[in-house]
């Protein structure tokens, strides 16, 4: 058994699917991207420790071809977005080397509080700089540093003090604000290798195991990064990393603007948008990290946790209060898969009425990225003009706008799918009526017919859109930009490995961070956008 | 496109700060003792500060309920009437058209993507040049603690219609108590304080953000081309701020209308039409306040988001929702609910005009050292229409602009509204937009 496992770890470190080759991949460029808001958040913890208070708002990144990691690489710093930055900075240096903090956060302290103690603050500089660049620091760096702290402790009079300016300019660094990439030839060098691994598997700034590792050129062998990537997903914080991805795949991010009206809607809370985005990344790391199961089951799952305050939305008990209860849903229950829960059903909807456009919509865009065009300019309404209209139900709405040709393309790929999720009101609470009627949810997508929410799951779980989509997704979330032409045939390999692997999300994790082509860069210059325009 | 004029600068325009910021103006005094005797400029012969700010609404106008049809003159009609008593500080330009050069109409984007750029988006995301407010910034924004002040009345901080490009935008404060904390929490120094005393911290923040500089510099000589532009954006951030530290660090010239607000109290946030008429209610008093104290010469007011999410409280269809669906009565001939919503936004910009009327400078208001740019993202919603999309300037540009006009654009390109108050803020702008919104074209009706 164990001989086999070990043939299987050194088939997949060579090959993606099989024992086949890995295609030969162009890579694309390498990508400055910025920290995410999330990022920013795990590196301050991770360096200084979770009692640090980030209290900040960022600024929002657009998101690019599906992904924030992808559009993270193409955001500039704006003006007020530095502003931000710097008071950021300023707080957290100040709460770093505050009392409370600074004998378990800081490795030494002065001979004389009050006074400069070039050794000690190098000392202490030297670390946190190479955990917050995700690279050694220069002696040219450790020494501009050391001058700031020195030069600030003579005015103030305190070393401590003095220290904060020097740890607030790395803060505001380049260096730290961007992740950088650094090409050695079509590859990556160390550092950065280190850095893509770990933003991608634990979506946080390298620890010191991993630089070190990178110091020692371990990451330049396939051994020494194939017990890296292990170790890394066999510790808790890989289900950060996959957190981080569905958050972005899903638009999770959305979710902090999702608004209800409270009147028609008195069970929704904010406390209950909140425990959305939670309730599904709980329901997604259970089954695909802790159960290691099959992908295509998030659309069929009946196995998920409530929040109390979801509770309140769902109209279920609660067994844990104040926590957080598994739940599993009966075999007749239209309950199924993530696309019924509030974080979906809620989110792609109006604030007062469920939106069957909307969900289709996102189900098509999000989990099997497929485009939807925009709406064309010169829509008509005119069927909504009249006001005796006997439609009462959203199909039969729908219904009356398809008949517009420049409306029902569209509308074809959206409404049947979302139809089917009717029985969940805007806020995604169970209902079997519309205005008294009672809400048709039967449908066909792909020629297949279904009855209802759960059954359109099943026709998902089939549907080879959905796995390909998040192959598609997870890698160029791994590389932090949109996949080029030169990287078809292993996006094509990765799919077939997949299937191969039964749909298991981690071992997909796993192929991707083994093979050649993550670390592949092309000699191409980045192409990022800057000012179009200037005076 | 933006072509620069090429003409002789005038000494009095080297003062305002005209060349691109070679030369950056200061906080100046407007105590009456430094004013001219009619009050529109310092008795030294400098000018009153200018400031430019824009005001964006969504889902236009109702047909024929919003102004008259006379273009002799500018009469607002029942769903506007609320900005009959401000008609003087007014021009509303109509039947200005914004052609797209078989670009498609991407609904409730392009609308105010051409009005504020110039130039049609390939992409409902792209915002392929620089939004107006911005250049206007680059101009006048850089001599005052904030280059711009963005604000949404939304709850969401991607509702922002400034943008340098597609990924630089600048993300609003939604929040009036974060708006606050901003603008006079600690660091703001009361320009009518006798006592100035100036921090120590801020020559060490100094220094923090000149090892920043270098370091940017180092990393960015490791940078392709394409990356460099991309890090423009963050080498002129760093400098705003240090110029932001230098102006901290001076005795702030006196202004005679600076009062500091009292603290707004926390309240939710969103689109509820109560909660965002009372968010823009408080970001309106600090913003007023922020400018005549001198914190800011640039803002963006958004009222509500591009695609309209306001809504009563307990009912179901938003405004946006209420444009399409709600069919028309043949009684009045328009939607009764939509043009309701239609007409609470108009008092929305009525209370705002006000609110800028009352702020006295010397013996004028702040609405004559103002240019407020007004405008929607499209004009008959319901059809998601861009050619005749509503704009309006408001305030008169320190006696730059001609005020209570209807201008009628009868089908020329939209981009020369915006070319026109670009001038009138001293871009030296020849031309302005690409395609067929390329124009050298003011309106010259309202300009002095």
């Amino acid at each position: 058994m164990k001989l086999r496992g070990l043939i299987l770890g050194l088939c997949a470190a060579l090959t993606l699917a099989g024992c086949e080759r890995e295609p030969a991949t162009t890579g694309g460029p390498a990508v400055i991207r910025r920290l995410t808001e999330a990022q920013y958040r795990t590196a301050i913890a991770d360096i200084f420790g979770s009692q640090i208070v980030v209290a900040s708002h960022f600024d929002p990144i657009l998101r690019t071809d599906g992904l924030l990691a992808v559009g993270a690489g193409r955001t500039a710093i704006t003006g007020s977005g530095f502003e931000r930055y710097h008071a950021l900075a300023r707080s957290i240096a100040t709460q770093v080397v505050a009392p409370e903090n600074r004998e378990v956060l800081l490795e030494c302290a002065p001979a004389n509080a009050a006074t400069a103690d070039d050794a000690c603050a190098k000392t202490i500089l030297k670390r946190v700089g190479r955990l917050l660049y995700r690279r050694p620091l220069s002696s040219e760096e450790i020494d501009g540093s050391a001058a700031i702290a020195r030069d600030a402790t003579a005015t103030r009079g305190d070393f401590h003090a003095g220290l904060a300016y020097a740890l607030q300019s790395m803060m505001e660094s380049p260096d730290f604000l961007f992740i950088v990439e650094n090409p050695e030839g079509d590859t990556l060098d160390a550092f950065s290798r280190a850095t893509r691994l770990s933003f991608l598997l634990w979506n946080a700034t390298p620890d010191d195991v991993l630089l070190t590792a990178a110091e020692k050129g371990d990451l330049d062998q396939k051994s020494g990064l194939t017990k890296q990537v292990d170790r890394m997903i066999a510790s808790p914080r890989f289900k950060d990393g996959v957190r981080a991805f569905f958050s972005d795949m899903l638009s999770l991010d959305d979710v902090a603007n999702m608004q209800k009206d409270t009147v028609l809607y008195p069970a929704f809370t904010l406390v209950a948008a909140t425990d959305s985005r939670e309730q599904v990344l709980r329901t997604l790391t259970d089954l695909l990290v802790t159960k290691n199961g099959d992908y295509r089951e998030i659309f069929t799952t009946r196995s998920t946790f409530i929040s109390t305050a979801l509770g309140l939305v769902y109209r279920l008990p609660v067994t844990n209060p104040g926590g957080w209860s598994k739940i599993d849903f009966a075999a007749d229950d239209p309950r199924a898969g993530i696309q019924t829960q509030l974080s979906f059903a809620g989110l792609h909807s109006h604030p007062g009425k469920s939106s069957p456009t909307l969900r289709g919509k996102a189900i098509r865009e999000l989990l099997m990225c497929q485009k939807v065009p925009d709406p064309p300019g010169t829509v008509s309404f005119d069927q909504f003009n009249d006001p005796n209209s006997p439609n009462r139900t959203a199909r039969q709405r729908l219904a009356a706008h398809a008949t517009d040709s420049a409306c029902a393309g569209c509308h074809k790929l959206t409404d049947p799918i979302g139809l089917a999720m009717e029985t969940f009101d805007g806020a995604g609470q169970l209902r079997e009526t519309e205005n008294g009627e009672r809400i048709d949810t039967t449908g066909e997508l792909n020629g297949k017919p279904y009855a209802n929410a759960a059954d359109l799951g099943r026709l998902l779980h089939d549907d080879p859109a959905a796995t390909s989509c998040v192959v598609n997704r997870a890698y160029s979330y791994a590389v932090g930009r949109t996949i080029v032409s030169g990287e078809k045939a292993l996006i094509d390999a990765l799919e077939k490995a997949f299937a191969a692997d039964k749909y298991r999300f981690p071992a997909l994790i796993r192929r991707i961070a083994l093979s050649d082509a993550f670390l592949r860069v092309s000699a191409a210059p980045p192409t990022t956008p800057g000012r179009e325009a200037k005076l | 496109m933006s072509i620069l004029i090429k003409r002789d600068v005038p000494r009095r325009e080297i003062l305002r700060g005209m060349l691109g910021g070679a030369a950056v103006s200061m906080a100046l005094p407007y105590l009456e003792i430094f004013l001219n005797e009619s009050g529109t400029a310092l008795a030294s012969g400098a000018p009153m500060p200018l400031r430019f700010g824009t005001w964006f609404w969504s889902m236009g106008h109702t047909p024929n309920q919003a102004i008259g049809a006379d273009p002799k003159e500018l009469t607002f009609l029942e769903e506007c009437k609320s900005l009959n008593p401000y008609k003087k500080w007014i021009n509303y330009f109509g039947q200005f058209n914004s052609p797209l050069d078989g670009r498609p109409n991407h609904v409730h984007q392009t609308g105010w993507i051409v009005i504020r750029t110039g130039t049609a988006p390939v992409k409902s995301s792209d915002i392929p040049a620089p939004t107006l407010d911005v250049l206007v910034a680059d101009q006048i924004g850089k001599g005052s603690r904030f280059r711009s002040l963005e604000m949404s009345c939304t709850g969401k901080a991607q509702d922002t219609f400034s943008a340098r490009s597609t990924h630089a935008r600048n993300a609003s404060e939604v929040s009036p108590v974060a708006l606050y904390a901003r603008v006079f929490g600690p660091e703001f120094a009361d320009p009518n304080k006798a006592e100035f005393k100036p921090d120590p911290d801020l020559m060490l923040q100094k220094s923090v953000l000149s090892a920043v500089e270098d370091q940017r510099k180092r990393f960015a000589s490791k940078l392709g081309a394409a990356d460099k532009a991309r890090f423009d954006e963050y080498a002129t951030s760093i400098r705003e701020l240090e110029q932001q530290l230098a102006l901290q660090s001076q005795k702030p010239a006196p202004a005679d209308a600076c009062r500091v607000p009292t603290a707004p109290p926390d309240g939710p946030l969103g689109l509820e039409l109560p909660v965002a008429q009372a968010n823009h209610a408080a970001m309106t008093k600090i913003l007023t306040m922020a400018l005549a104290c001198n914190q800011t010469r640039v803002f963006n007011m958004a009222f509500n988001d591009a695609l309209s999410f306001l809504r009563r409280p307990g009912t179901a269809n938003t405004h946006h929702t209420l444009t399409h669906e709600e069919p028309i009565d043949d009684s009045v001939g328009y939607q009764r609910e939509a043009f309701w919503f239609n007409c609470r936004v108009q008092e929305q910009l009525a209370s705002f005009i006000d609110a800028f009327e009352k702020v006295r400078e010397g013996d004028r208001s702040l609405l004559d050292n103002t240019l407020i740019f007004a405008h929607a993202e499209t004009s008959f919603a319901k059809i998601h229409q861009v050619d005749n999309i509503p704009i309006m300037t408001i305030g008169t540009a320190g006696g730059r602009l001609k005020t209570g006009k209807h201008i009628v654009g009868n089908g020329d390109p939209v981009s020369r509204v915006g070319l026109t108050a670009m001038q009138a803020m001293g871009l030296p702008l020849a031309k302005w937009g690409t395609g067929s919104l390329e124009t050298g074209k003011t309106v010259t009706d309202v300009l002095v």
